[in-house]
């Protein structure tokens, strides 16, 4: 039939296209305009500091603002030349690696994400299976989310190392408590998202709960699934840092960011911000890859 | 409301196919929803046969219970009294024997499977093995014209072809009854001249009973053997009207008095039931 030709495939732009469209240029602009007014602020903060700023020239000045050993606020450049020296120029094995710090709270995060995950799964799995779960447990479940996780943090910390339980395993437990509601709020609107009229096509077809359930419900859960694995994934970093503080600060960026913030080292704790951020884009952004794969395998538009 | 009479006369005289069995036979058949504001009377007291082999049309407005006695065939819903049965038995039992194909106002295609999958996913929720899957798939693609697509994903098909490929699914498990709820609805004329053309001869090579609902006039009229008129408030059938054109008839037959005059009938029936009212 002439009147019904398959679509054809749009194709891809190229990056000069993309350029020209202005995906790429605008970003660009962004970081400039913020790398600006970053050097800017830092000059207006860290005036204050510098030995006899008031008789200096403003080119004068704001070459010292820069250059402070303890900033307000470092400059961009200062950071990229901490996380240079803390992550290229020192062994992994040392203590001052930032490689090896991020690694601790690597660790703990993915431990933490995965049984998050898998606990957020089965509780939305439970829920869209037996209805009364659904008032009954999600009271609790967004009772749990309001606690602020600093106060709850110290806790598991405390009894867990009081019963010989440290390390990894309490942060791991603090990150899963925060990414598992994500994943639950998440999958029970994927898994309900079928609408009736595919339901009513499963009952025509006298398919079992669990046929519907594999065949119908668990695909179209698919785009939500991946949606709530990036926000919990992002919180999971979150848990893991923000467990590494009770600790005293022995090892992982919270521990960075804490030992920092005791010395007024305030560069090292921008570099360990930054390596946490570039920690968590990168995560981010491996689930975004699995994401595009399996949706290519699901026949999603390229 | 004397729909019964005529309906009796008419079920006892042998239809183009010849004399079939009882495919559907309703009796005294009403449902009722409870809404917010009392009770709403989505169908009352139908009665109405359907014979192997014959292709019959409900046609009314939106509201006249066309769908819902459907769907109650279908045992998507449930009568509220009376009794109905389909092939000798209970809706319910009708559709755990997958008695019936159900072609919706939608394509509802699975958007993850491709279109081979998706005509076969009856097939798969039975437990067909693979190999005759694809050999079934293949036959009914090609009846509904859709040989080489099989790969496609749903959203590189345009409207006519989902639709097409979800009455493949319908058929993929080769069952007696095609029920169709206003299947070409949502397309334009032209694709729907087309899509009525071939499932005529669709219906011809299978020699299937289909249920087909409908709001187009010289749709139902060129398409049925038999047009039951239905109308809104409560949801009643008004007439009922042997379409005897003949077999192999395309679309130019629409032109013909014998076209227009049935046409005429139904539109009388539709007016008599004040679906032009309001």
């Amino acid at each position: 039939m002439t009147i019904e030709a398959a679509l054809p495939r749009p194709k891809r732009p190229g990056p000069l296209e993309r350029l020209a469209a202005g995906s790429v240029l605008p970003v660009v602009t962004i970081v400039a305009v913020i790398v600006v007014v970053w050097y800017a602020a830092a000059v207006w903060l860290n005036a204050g500091l510098v030995p006899d700023g008031d008789g200096r020239s403003l080119p004068d000045l704001a070459a010292a603002a820069w250059d402070l050993d303890r900033p307000l606020l470092p400059a961009p450049h200062q950071i990229l030349i901490e996380l240079k020296k803390t992550v290229l120029d020192t062994a992994i094995t040392s203590k001052r690696s930032l490689v090896q710090h991020g690694w601790v709270t690597l660790s703990s995060t993915l431990v933490g994400f995965l049984f998050g995950a898998v606990f957020g799964l089965a509780i939305a799995v439970a829920i869209v299976h037996v209805k009364s779960l659904e008032k009954s447990l999600m009271f609790w479940i967004v009772s749990s989310q309001t606690i602020p996780i600093l106060a709850v943090a110290p806790i598991i910390i405390v009894v867990l190392g009081a019963i010989g339980i440290t390390g990894l395993v309490p942060k791991a437990i603090i990150s899963a408590y925060l990414c598992f509601f994500p994943v639950t709020a998440g999958m029970v609107k994927g898994l309900t998202s079928p609408d009736r009229l595919h339901l009513d096509l499963m009952r025509t077809f006298d398919a079992s709960p669990s046929q519907t359930f594999w065949k119908l419900r668990v695909p179209a859960s698919v785009p939500f699934l991946f949606t709530s694995l990036k926000v919990a994934i992002a919180a999971s970093l979150v848990g893991a840092i923000v467990g590494e503080l009770p600790t005293g600060a022995q090892a992982g960026l919270g521990a960075r960011l804490l030992a920092g913030s005791y010395y007024g080292q305030t560069v090292q704790i921008w570099a360990a911000l930054f390596a946490a951020a570039a920690l968590a884009a990168t995560m981010v952004g491996a689930i975004g890859m699995i994401e595009r794969l399996v949706s290519s395998l699901m026949g999603a538009r390229r | 409301m004397d729909a019964s009479p005529g309906l009796e006369r008419r079920t006892t005289m042998p239809t183009a196919g010849g004399p079939g069995r009882v495919v559907i036979d309703a009796r005294g058949l009403s449902l009722t929803f409870d809404v917010a504001d009392g009770v709403v009377h989505a169908l009352s007291d139908v009665d109405l046969t359907v014979r192997e082999g014959e292709f019959v049309s409900f046609i009314g407005p939106s509201g006249c219970g066309k769908t819902t006695l459907l769907r109650v065939i279908a045992d998507l819903e449930q009568a509220t009294g009376g009794s109905i049965t389909v092939d000798g038995v209970a809706p319910a039992e009708a559709r755990m024997q997958r008695l019936y194909g159900y072609v919706f106002q939608a394509p509802a295609l699975l958007p993850w499977r491709n279109v081979v999958d998706n005509v076969t996913l009856p097939l798969e929720i039975f437990g067909v093995d693979r190999a005759t899957r694809v050999e079934r798939a293949r036959h009914n693609l090609d009846l509904v014209n859709l040989g080489g697509f099989e790969k496609k994903f749903p959203w590189q098909l345009s409207g006519g072809m989902q639709q097409r490929a979800s009455i493949a699914r319908a058929l993929s498990f080769d069952p007696k009854l095609l029920l169709m709820d206003e299947p070409f609805g949502a397309l334009d004329e032209i694709v729907r001249d087309k899509l009525n053309e071939q499932l005529l001869k669709l219906w011809a090579e299978t020699a299937k009973t289909v249920v087909f609902v409908t709001h187009s006039i010289p749709e139902a009229v060129f398409l049925s053997t038999k047009i039951v008129v239905m109308s809104p408030r409560p949801g009643r059938i008004i007439d009922v009207i042997d379409c005897d054109l003949p077999a192999d008839r395309g679309l130019e037959i629409r032109e013909t008095p014998k076209f227009l005059e049935i046409a005429h009938r139904v539109r009388e029936g539709l007016r008599a039931g004040h679906s032009y009212d309001d």
